[in-house]
């Protein structure tokens, strides 16, 4: 079996218009930008995405929406991309903001075939307008429907040809989980190994969830915010 | 001393030997700066990581190595990462101690709001909502006016809401007020300041603890 793609443009070649996807990551950390690069350069559009984020102005799933390659989103938070926000408040796109537990959770569903669950959050919010709530054991809790997508582009450190997938420190996030949910998962690696090198113990996304592996060609890895230390001193002044 | 570092100060007060906690991001993040030394505390970090350690040297920084704030962070001995879905199942599931968060405004039923001003801020909630319906204590850490002066603590928030019923405790440059099911408590104030002046600036009607006690920043 082997699962490698020779290039992220080979590896994206098929991916329809108007096709619902997931893209892994959280803000820029973990996010599979040779996969998004590839995407973009594709042009394709109608595109509905799933994804915590959605990039920043000029990087990662910032560059699908200033190409107008996406029509709708789901997400939990946007707060970094300026162009986002004036779409949305323009009504250029179609945006739906979820509790990130839940947007995490739904998409667990959806690859584990749970059609619906109970959660207490966002009880008494708008996220529970519309939505069937229940009491269970004394509580309220409000039903949430499980995410799938038809692609799932993810993001890891190393994988194998099988498409056994590894991760590196918080670049986990949200890809583990897509891979399991989409019709066709589609992971970029770092680094390409042999089957057998990576510890059967520490694999943490099984090769089962995943279609295609590539290797990605160059990364950048921008850090979004680095202005801890200065806030701290700043507070300490 | 600014507002903020003394409602950073105080808050970490409140943390005891043994907390899991989850810091939000802004303000509350500070409070790890003003732990009492030897205090062994794990903060969670809803990105996929416990054992958060102090932000590295700009040269150390790692770009797979973030904070929820998606500032540069470090490991911890005994650090573990996990997935968005396992870190949310610990929030969700009653595992943290703590959650500290920042807010727009507040009322007297413990009603937070901040995520989103309607046709104006496309934010969005984040981990909030989770982090508020899972966590044992909610802690809301915030100044107590807006920058155009308008009272933040109100009798009804008038944004749209994060949680329902959910925050225990707000602290803010002027004092510490628990939420309590008869409404509000004023229990510590800040140096300086009479109880006639943070009711002056708080919309929901204070009651004022009869054993009031001067807000500690030590």
């Amino acid at each position: 079996m082997n699962k490698v793609v020779a290039s992220a443009d080979a590896a994206v070649a098929d991916i329809a218009a108007e096709s619902t996807i997931m893209l892994g990551g959280f803000g820029l950390c973990g996010i599979p930008e040779n996969l998004i690069a590839a995407l973009v350069r594709r042009r394709i559009t109608g595109l509905h995405t799933i994804s915590n984020n959605m990039g920043v102005d000029g990087f990662g799933m910032g560059l699908m929406l200033e190409a107008g390659m996406i029509a709708s989103h789901i997400g939990s938070y946007v707060g970094e991309n300026r162009k986002l926000e004036q779409m949305v408040l323009k009504g250029e796109l179609d945006l739906t903001l979820i509790p990130q537990g839940t947007l995490a959770e739904r998409i667990r569903a959806g690859g584990a075939g749970i059609p619906a669950f109970y959660v207490p959050t966002g009880l008494g919010t708008v996220v529970a307008e519309g939505k069937e709530t229940r009491e269970i054991g004394g509580r309220n809790y409000v039903l949430e429907t499980a995410l799938r997508a038809d692609v799932a582009l993810v993001k890891a450190w190393k994988g194998d040809r099988l498409g056994n997938l590894v991760y590196r420190k918080t670049t986990r996030n949200f890809n583990p989980v897509m891979a399991t949910a989409a019709a066709l998962t589609i992971a970029e690696v770092e680094e390409l190994v042999e089957p057998g090198e990576l510890d059967p113990d520490h694999i943490v996304t099984p090769g089962i969830y995943v279609k295609r592996v590539v290797v990605g060609e160059m990364y950048r890895k921008p850090v979004e915010s680095r202005f801890i230390k200065e806030q701290i001193a700043g507070g300490a002044a | 001393m600014n507002g903020k570092e003394r409602i950073a100060r105080r808050i970490a007060r409140e943390v005891r030997d043994g907390f899991y906690v989850n810091l939000g991001i802004g303000l509350p993040t500070m409070i790890a700066s003003y732990l009492p030394a030897g205090m062994d505390v794990i903060f969670q970090s809803e990105n996929g990581m416990l054992g958060v350690g102090p932000p590295p040297n700009e040269a150390e920084a790692d770009p797979d190595l973030i904070n929820a704030g998606k500032q540069p962070v470090t490991e911890l001995p005994g650090c573990s990462y996990f997935g968005s879905d396992e870190s949310f199942a610990m929030i969700r599931g009653g595992h943290m101690d703590m959650s500290v968060l920042g807010a727009m405004q507040v009322d007297e039923e413990g009603n937070l709001a901040n995520w989103t001003i309607p046709g104006k801020m496309v934010k969005g909630m984040g981990g909030a909502m989770d982090l508020v319906a899972g966590a044992r204590r909610v802690i809301v850490a915030m100044e107590h006016q807006t920058r155009e002066g308008e009272p933040r603590i109100l009798k009804r928030c008038t944004l749209p809401l994060t949680g329902t019923h959910v925050v225990h405790d707000i602290v803010t440059e002027l004092g510490w007020i628990e939420v309590t099911p008869e409404g509000l408590v004023l229990r510590e104030i800040a140096e300086g300041i009479g109880a006639a002046e943070v009711q002056a600036r708080t919309e929901a009607k204070l009651s004022i603890a009869s054993n009031l006690k001067t807000m500690s920043v030590a």
